[in-house]
């Protein structure tokens, strides 16, 4: 109430010409009564849970403990709530903090995924050569101190290069056809591509082993499991590369079809380089899901134990396929192993975010892009009046 | 609404006489070759999948002509002589885990979703998104790892919890001896319980985006009406968003029902239908097809197209389900942005 009279009077006295009067009502969000609610509220929660759980129910277990504490939480957050404020508002509140949590919870789970992951390789990765070594010299009782992850390296890298020449460019000419020829014969191939996208990941490397294995002849190696990988990454690259094609203005295209242009001039020099960094960044993030895919190749890549740099010829390993073999062994030593394997996919996957981020500055094409050309607009401008 | 439909009307007598010439536009020779071009690609996606159910079909065939209808009946699954197989078993337990993964993911998703569009501070926005996008893009086997050293000994205390507590629940009933511990391991609810975490950024990032398409209109009348901000969700995002919820939901169930590596890496396979969650032992067909796949180097063998038959279930449930929800999201999608 208090806020709805300040801001009846701020116009009254804002035609005056003083300029500080109009200055717009600042809405505070936090408080100090709704911090003290809140913490009020969990210190409350704890004391009962605790009475609960140790002296009252027979309850145990510290996941429950805390599940219990975040409801007991939530209904002592509404019942203090309601001594201050009315219905509609104590709702409004415990929303708020119920929504306010679901968004940390899914922070505090990248994080500890993450985390876990990174801490538990550390073992494996602190000697160096974990990254060069192979598993040909390693058996299957050998300590930590022997083998690594370096051919599964080279099996990823393979795969995704051939995955990623194969599907980017028809993904990307797919993603022109949606955005760019469109009609209503693209109202089914969008709607087959956002299915595709969710396609389950044991299907692609199933249908390359009935196709290309079992039928074409190729033999189980790097390029089949490329194929699988392609597959799986095509839909992905569509579906990213069209959302970043269809925010290029209308108008740059209206610009060079009244110069002249014909469509695919358009197309080649006026919409794919405004839309540069948005493609750059649907690749890498295409490419990061197919780097830890791990079905597609556990079908057709086979499984080898030593370097084999020749992606058609013999079987090779990457890195998902690698923790999943490890992980397997009953042995401390593997498990450990798989931890590295995991440090390392999880390395390459944060180097690729960052790089789709740095390329991209967000989701595909939001305003910093606009903003940083035009600063470079700016900058030539600047560098022209100055020569 | 109102107010666009009848604007047109007293317009439209004078502008009845101007109508506009028809323009034909004739593409030259480049740009029909060009648009051809970009035709066919996208129309491989409908060859790609095509492909794939021909090739599934012709593979699988061997293994339907075997069992028959049986195939749809049958519990066990055993591959090797003498064969004897079925999906009544490990397609129930699939759907099973997916269902459990729903359960989890949607309300979570949506609530993480609302946060990031409605609630959360706008210098959050940004790497709130991005961290739902790494969430996307963190591997199954990473999930996988995850979930058998981290959350599973973490999670048997909260799974007797449930068993003793809850166990007047059907689902929840646990017949086993609740004193050994690795009774609760290796169960449906725990594999549940993982790929409800990769189903999240697919709800999330698709309903997040719905939701923040809401007209800004209308937000602003609803809190001119003087609906707090949770009124003016439940008034104008939550209506808004619901066809592109549902079909967010509907993908994340076809990611949910093919999951395989994270599910294999965490159940220990069983092939009888038990719906009792907490107990251990669960399966699914994207699992089976991962555990089985190595034993038959050879291709005619009846094991590797009793594999394709599964697949060609999951693929054609998958695809059903996708298709669906595709569609619904395609739905919501036109009637806002482009044309």
């Amino acid at each position: 109430m208090a806020a709805g009279t300040d801001i009846t009077r701020a116009p009254a006295t804002g035609p005056a010409g003083d300029p500080a009067a109009d200055r717009p009502l600042r809405i505070r969000p936090v408080t100090a009564e709704g911090l003290l609610t809140i913490g009020g509220a969990a210190a409350a929660a704890l004391a009962l849970d605790w009475v609960l759980f140790e002296r009252v129910l027979p309850f145990t277990g510290v996941l429950g403990f805390w599940v219990c504490w975040y409801v007991l939480f939530l209904l002592c957050y509404a019942g203090v709530a309601a001594f201050q404020w009315n219905g509609r508002a104590v709702r409004d509140k415990v929303v708020t903090v119920a929504l306010a949590t679901s968004g940390l919870l899914a922070t505090a789970l990248v994080i500890d995924q993450v985390g876990y992951t990174v801490v538990r390789g550390f073992t494996a990765v602190r000697r160096l050569s974990f990254f060069t070594q192979s598993m040909s010299d390693t058996g299957p009782l050998s300590p930590l101190t022997s083998g690594g992850v370096g051919h599964a390296l080279v099996g990823t890298l393979e795969q995704i290069t051939i995955a990623t020449a194969l599907s980017v460019p028809l993904g990307i000419a797919a993603a022109l056809y949606l955005a760019e020829v469109g009609g209503p014969a693209a109202r089914p191939v969008r709607t087959l591509v956002d299915a595709m996208t969710a396609l389950p990941d044991v299907i692609a490397g199933l249908f390359i082993l009935a196709f290309m294995v079992y039928t074409v002849g190729l033999p189980k190696s790097g390029f089949a499991a490329g194929l699988a990988l392609a597959v799986t990454m095509l839909p992905i690259v569509t579906r990213a590369s069209e959302t970043v094609l269809r925010i290029v203005p209308g108008t740059l295209r209206e610009a060079a079809y009244a110069l002249g242009g014909s469509q695919w001039r358009t197309v080649l020099m006026v919409v794919l380089p405004t839309a540069r960094s948005g493609l750059a960044t649907a690749v890498v993030l295409g490419m990061a899901r197919g780097i830890g895919e791990t079905a597609p190749v556990l079908l057709v890549a086979g499984f080898a134990r030593g370097y084999n740099w020749n992606p058609f010829n013999g079987w090779q390993t990457s890195l998902p396929l690698y923790i999943y073999n490890e992980v397997q062994s009953p042995e401390l030593a593997d498990h450990a192993r798989a931890f590295g394997g995991g440090f390392a996919l999880i390395a390459l996957i944060l180097v690729l975010f960052t790089i789709a981020r740095r390329l991209g500055g967000g989701v595909p094409g939001e305003l910093t892009r606009r903003q940083r050309r035009q600063i470079a607009r700016q900058a030539a401008a600047r560098g022209r009046t100055a020569r | 609404m109102a107010m666009s439909a009848h604007r047109p009307a007293p317009a439209s007598p004078p502008v009845d006489e101007d109508t506009p010439r028809t323009i034909v536009a004739r593409p030259s020779t480049g740009d029909r070759i060009f648009r051809a071009v970009l035709r066919g690609s996208g129309w491989s996606v409908f060859v790609i999948t095509g492909l794939i159910l021909v090739f599934l079909i012709l593979r699988s065939a061997k293994a339907f002509k075997f069992m028959g209808l049986g195939f749809l009946t049958t519990q066990t699954w055993v591959i090797y002589n003498p064969q004897h197989f079925g999906i009544a078993a490990i397609l129930p337990l699939g759907i099973l885990i997916a269902l459990i993964a729903m359960i989890i993911a949607v309300p979570a998703g949506i609530a993480i979703a609302l946060y990031i569009s409605e609630y959360s501070p706008l210098a959050l926005r940004r790497p709130l998104v991005a961290l739902i996008d790494l969430m996307a893009a963190i591997p199954s086997i990473i999930f996988g790892l995850w979930g058998l050293f981290f959350l599973e000994p973490r999670i048997l205390g909260f799974d007797s919890w449930l068993g003793r507590h809850l166990g007047f629940i059907p689902f929840f009933r646990f017949r086993l001896s609740t004193s050994v511990e690795s009774n609760y391991a290796t169960s449906t609810f725990i594999a549940g319980v993982v790929v409800s975490l990769m189903v999240i950024p697919i709800v999330t990032s698709l309903s997040r985006q719905v939701f923040s398409q809401a007209p800004a209109g209308e937000r602003e009348g609803a809190y001119a009406l003087g609906a707090t901000r949770w009124g003016m969700v439940r008034a104008v995002v939550l209506p808004f968003g619901r066809g592109g919820v549902i079909g967010a939901c509907m993908l994340g169930l076809g990611r949910a029902l093919g999951e395989t590596i994270a599910v294999t890496l965490i159940i220990a396979p069983v092939f009888h239908f038990n719906f009792h969650v907490l107990e251990t032992g669960g399966n699914s067909i994207a699992s089976s097809i991962a555990l089985d796949y190595s034993s038959f180097p050879d291709a005619g063998s009846m094991g590797l197209s009793a594999l394709m038959a599964a697949g060609l279930v999951l693929f054609g449930m998958t695809l059903i389900v996708n298709t669906l929800g595709a569609i619904v999201i395609g739905r919501s999608r036109s009637g806002l942005a482009t044309g």
